[in-house]
């Protein structure tokens, strides 16, 4: 039976990873290829790195760190953050990346998926979405909208429609990021989650709001997600991947236990 | 030296990265004196079979693969260069190599486990369970978990020719082998541990 899987996210800026993050003594806190390692030893089922880096000039960077972490960790990663062509994803995916995600140059350029997809694969491609939940209307029929620079900017589209419409244009999954419960550690949007997970045929990874073993049992059942995004709960250490993973586990939610 | 079949589909530097790491050096090529001469041939793949066949036909690589079989070179399929391996796929409708005999199936659009529709394709972590005792697959208990991302998967003609099997809806064959062949569905470069150990077993494997 497949797993569900549960994947730490990974901000960079500069090649440098941004949350400070307390590991053992022996792990440089702010080295991607470091911090991948040690999540790749703890049992993490993936990666996401996320390119913060502002300046495009700083791109070879990132790529840098694409390619070193490729050679040091044996489990599928994916990369987003400032990827606008074809181009941007050919050259992280032959870094190592298994995926990419595209996010707000997706929503400005939708043929940008279904170019990506044709070049390299559905699997390929990430849709990442930013979603606030607004005001039933016309427009926005199921309450949820599209929204990107962090929130700052409503794009007028609504979720469910732009995750299927992303779905039909060949993304291979979507990255569903609720900027709402981003940051809370209260929990994952439930409601958005299921809504959108049981509306497509592919795989839905929930973000933002994890604090708690039980946030990810909660999204994963009820949510039905397939995947679950975490960042501060296990950055801090608050949480061991092995604790998260042995209390769903004992849950019933089917994990992958041994690495 | 072991060679991986570079015939335009998709990205092979991962295997190559995880077979370097693993201390062996390799050579992405599809140089007839390159593969001749390496002693293991590694066959991934990611994409489409009719294109993959199509490539493959264009390098002379469908002729020469036959070649290092029948020389009784160790050859490892993976994913796409698994399935292709067999006589037919579903996608593309595609003749394919058809060195063992059996087609590839696509999964059924209505798929359920436990009460939920499953999600096509098949992406994430699952269970093999070995059927049978391969030097390859030496040392892995049942049910680890390896890395999957296919919708379409292989049925072999003959029975004997599974090696591991996985549930996902249906019960398929996501590894095979035949004399100095073996082949996996999952990714064994993507597949942490227990994927680097099928990589290295298969590197030192002697047919």
């Amino acid at each position: 039976m497949l797993s569900k899987r549960i994947i730490p996210c990974l901000d960079v800026r500069d090649g440098k990873t941004t949350k400070g993050i307390k590991f053992k003594d022996n792990v440089d806190i702010g080295d991607p290829v470091a911090m991948a390692r040690f999540y790749y030893e703890e049992g993490a089922d993936e990666l996401v790195f996320y390119d913060i880096t502002a300046s495009s000039e700083h791109r070879p960077i990132m790529i840098d760190v694409v390619r070193r972490v490729a050679e040091e960790i044996f489990i599928p990663f994916s990369v987003g953050g400032g990827i606008r062509s074809v181009d941007d994803m050919r050259e992280v995916l032959l870094a190592g990346a298994e995926k990419v995600s595209v996010n707000s140059a997706a929503v400005k350029n939708p043929g940008l998926i279904n170019e990506g997809a044709k070049a390299f694969g559905n699997q390929c491609i990430v849709l990442g979405m930013d979603v606030k939940k607004v005001e039933k209307s016309a427009k926005i029929s199921s309450g949820y909208e599209i929204v990107i620079q962090g929130g700052r900017t409503y794009m007028g589209i609504d979720a469910l429609w732009w995750a299927k419409e992303a779905e039909n244009l060949g993304a291979g999954e979507i990255c569903l990021n609720s900027i709402d419960a981003d940051g809370t550690q209260e929990g994952y949007e439930l409601n958005l989650t299921r809504m959108i997970s049981e509306a497509v045929g592919i795989p839905v990874i929930a973000s933002g709001g994890a604090g708690h073993p039980e946030h990810l049992y909660q999204v994963l059942k009820i949510g039905k997600a397939d995947a679950a995004l975490i960042a501060s709960m296990t950055h801090y250490g608050t949480y061991k991947m092995r604790e998260i993973k042995e209390y769903l586990n004992k849950r019933d939610i089917q994990i992958r236990m041994t690495w | 030296m072991i060679a991986i079949i570079d015939y335009k589909a998709g990205n092979l530097t991962s295997v190559a990265r995880a077979v370097n790491y693993l201390g062996f050096s390799c050579k992405i090529t599809n140089d007839r004196k390159d593969i001749m001469a390496s002693d293991h041939i590694i066959f991934p793949g990611v994409g489409a079979a009719g294109k993959a066949m199509t490539n493959l036909a264009d390098l002379g690589l469908d002729r020469m693969l036959n070649e290092a079989y029948r020389a009784a070179k160790p050859i490892l399929g993976i994913c796409l260069g698994t399935q292709i391996i067999f006589e037919h796929s579903e996608e593309d409708d595609a003749d394919c190599l058809g060195l063992l005999p059996g087609s590839v199936k696509r999964f059924p659009d209505l798929l359920y486990e436990n009460g939920m529709r499953l999600k096509i394709p098949h992406m994430g972590w699952n269970n093999v369970r070995w059927v049978r005792e391969h030097p390859v697959f030496a040392s892995l208990p049942d049910n680890l978990q390896y890395y999957f991302v296919h919708s379409f998967y292989p049925e072999p003609n003959d029975e004997g020719l599974g090696v591991g099997k996985t549930t996902y809806g249906i019960e398929f064959s996501s590894a095979v082998a035949k004399e100095n062949l073996v082949a996996v569905q999952f990714h064994p470069e993507k597949s942490g541990q227990p994927g680097l150990k099928i990589l290295s077993n298969f590197c030192l494997w002697r047919p």
